[in-house]
Parts: C-alpha cells; sequence; structure tokens
C-alpha cells in the first residue's frame, strides 16, 4: 500500500469530500454493496437532489462511480487500498471523538465523595 | 474536552487521536479503572456497553458486552499487554461468544491509552488503534462499531435537514 499514489489535490478532494458526514455514510453504504441514487436518497432526511450533489462530490474525489442502468443511476464504491483505508480510519476517528465527548461529560460530573 | 490532534495513517492502518480533559491524570484514569465508568464512555447511548469481567492487571482481561436497540447482544473482550496506572495502558480488544469466550476467528485491533498532565493543570489523552488489515476494519465496522457511528450521524442528518 503506498501512500504517495496521491498527489496533494487529490488527497484535498479525499479528505474534503469524507469530511462529511452523510458522504462518509454514502461510501460505507457502497463499501457494502452497489446502491441506487434513488436507494440512497430515502436513506436520509434531505432532498434527492442534494443527495446527488453528495454523490457528485464522492465521484469528483475518486471515491465512488456512477454509471446508469435503465432508469437507475448506480453507484458503486471505487476505492484503492489507500482510500478505502483512509475511508475507513475515518470512521474510526468519528468513533473515538464521540467516545471522548462521552468522557468529557463523565468527567464533567460532581465527583462523588466515596466509591463504592 | 478538546480533541487536540487526529492523525490517520492509512499505510499502517493506525489512528491516533489526541484530546486534553481539565481534570487530572488520576481523575482521568478511573474512566478505564471503573467499569461502571467504563461502560459509560465504550458504548454509545444506543448501544451500552456492560462490563461482566474487569483486571487491568498485566495479563488481565476485561469482558464486556453492547445491548443493541433491538436487545441483541454483542460480546467483546479486552486482554491486558501492557499496564502503567495511571499512565499506560496497552489493549488487545476482540469479539466474543454469547459466553464471553474469545473468538480467535474474529479479528483482534490494539489499542493503546496515553495520559499525561497538562502543564497548569488537566490531562493529555492519546488514544492509538492499530488495525491489522482493511478487511478488519470493514468487518469492524459492519459489526456493532456501525451502530453507534449510524446513532452519532442520525445526530448529524437532522442538522443537515434543517
Amino acid at each position: 500500500m503506498v501512500v504517495d499514489q496521491l498527489t496533494p489535490d487529490q488527497a484535498d478532494r479525499v479528505f474534503h469530500a469524507l469530511a462529511d458526514r452523510t458522504r462518509r455514510d454514502i461510501v460505507r453504504r457502497v463499501l457494502g454493496g452497489e446502491a441506487s441514487v434513488s436507494a440512497l436518497g430515502r436513506q436520509y432526511p434531505m432532498s434527492l437532489t442534494a443527495v446527488q450533489k453528495h454523490v457528485a462530490v464522492l465521484e469528483l474525489a475518486g471515491l465512488v462511480t456512477k454509471t446508469r442502468r435503465g432508469r437507475e443511476q448506480i453507484v458503486r464504491a471505487d476505492l484503492d487500498p489507500v482510500r478505502r483505508a483512509t475511508a475507513l480510519l475515518d470512521q474510526f476517528e468519528a468513533l473515538w471523538r464521540a467516545r471522548m465527548d462521552r468522557m468529557g461529560d463523565l468527567l464533567a460530573e460532581p465527583e462523588q465523595g466515596a466509591t463504592k | 474536552m478538546t480533541v487536540t490532534h487526529v492523525q490517520r495513517d492509512p499505510a499502517t492502518l493506525t489512528m491516533i487521536v489526541r484530546a486534553e480533559f481539565d481534570a487530572d491524570v488520576a481523575r482521568v484514569w478511573q474512566l478505564w479503572a471503573d467499569p461502571r465508568k467504563l461502560e459509560r464512555w465504550w458504548g454509545p447511548p444506543t448501544y451500552p456497553a456492560t462490563v461482566r469481567q474487569h483486571d487491568l492487571s498485566p495479563g488481565g482481561a476485561v469482558n464486556y458486552f453492547m445491548t443493541g436497540p433491538q436487545g441483541e447482544k454483542h460480546h467483546g473482550w479486552w486482554r491486558v499487554l501492557e499496564v502503567a496506572p495511571p499512565q499506560l495502558l496497552v489493549v488487545e480488544d476482540g469479539f466474543a461468544d454469547e459466553h464471553g469466550a474469545p473468538n480467535m476467528a474474529m479479528p483482534t485491533t490494539r489499542a493503546r491509552f496515553e495520559l499525561t498532565p497538562r502543564d497548569g493543570g488537566g490531562t493529555h489523552v492519546t488514544i492509538t488503534s492499530t488495525f491489522q488489515s482493511i478487511e478488519q476494519m470493514e468487518q469492524l465496522l459492519a459489526m456493532g462499531m456501525e451502530e453507534g457511528l449510524k446513532a452519532a450521524m442520525g445526530q448529524m442528518d437532522a442538522l443537515l435537514a434543517g
């Protein structure tokens, strides 16, 4: 796996694309198997146009491909190992950020005088 | 709590997240050392963790399960590889069967937790997760861990919809 396969511009596009949670979620869904744009559209509380825009950003970053099949636009993951790893690490980062948030909340609670 | 640094290295499949807390090191350490505290941050509210066994001595084991929204249970374990209270804990984290026995057919993750005092009070926490393969990471996200992310993302979806 070679990290410097990505030019700085490409890396910027990948990180920008993955900086958005909806787009990360789209990538995760299509990593598990192809999905149509309309099926993706039903997953999010936003307009189909908004979902199409997210897919376009992912396409520009080279993370997914879009092909027409009949009346459907089919989205597939198009990830080399580096991009797959980056996309996955990104999701673990979100997981640990959420855990750190919960740690912060716990530490903000008043300290109990005696432990059981 | 402030996240001060994130580093993702796709070449070594390593992720580092650093944060700082106002609480002192001894208090932050309790987030790991006290099983009742550990279970309040390990799983998201929709997937709470229950710690059944908890021994942070070298070679010790932690057994836990996480309960999903439909009542389904995901069992997991830690093995303590290195420990130096209240500063360092290195564990191997894996999946277990319903009796809590480690499922060695499933991939494990190495997690390193490092606590250092911050100048003027407070604590820096550095968490380093190292994965074995891309396939493993996909598997982890597909099993259980994904649920927590979905909950977090649900909140973001609501914001985006506004």
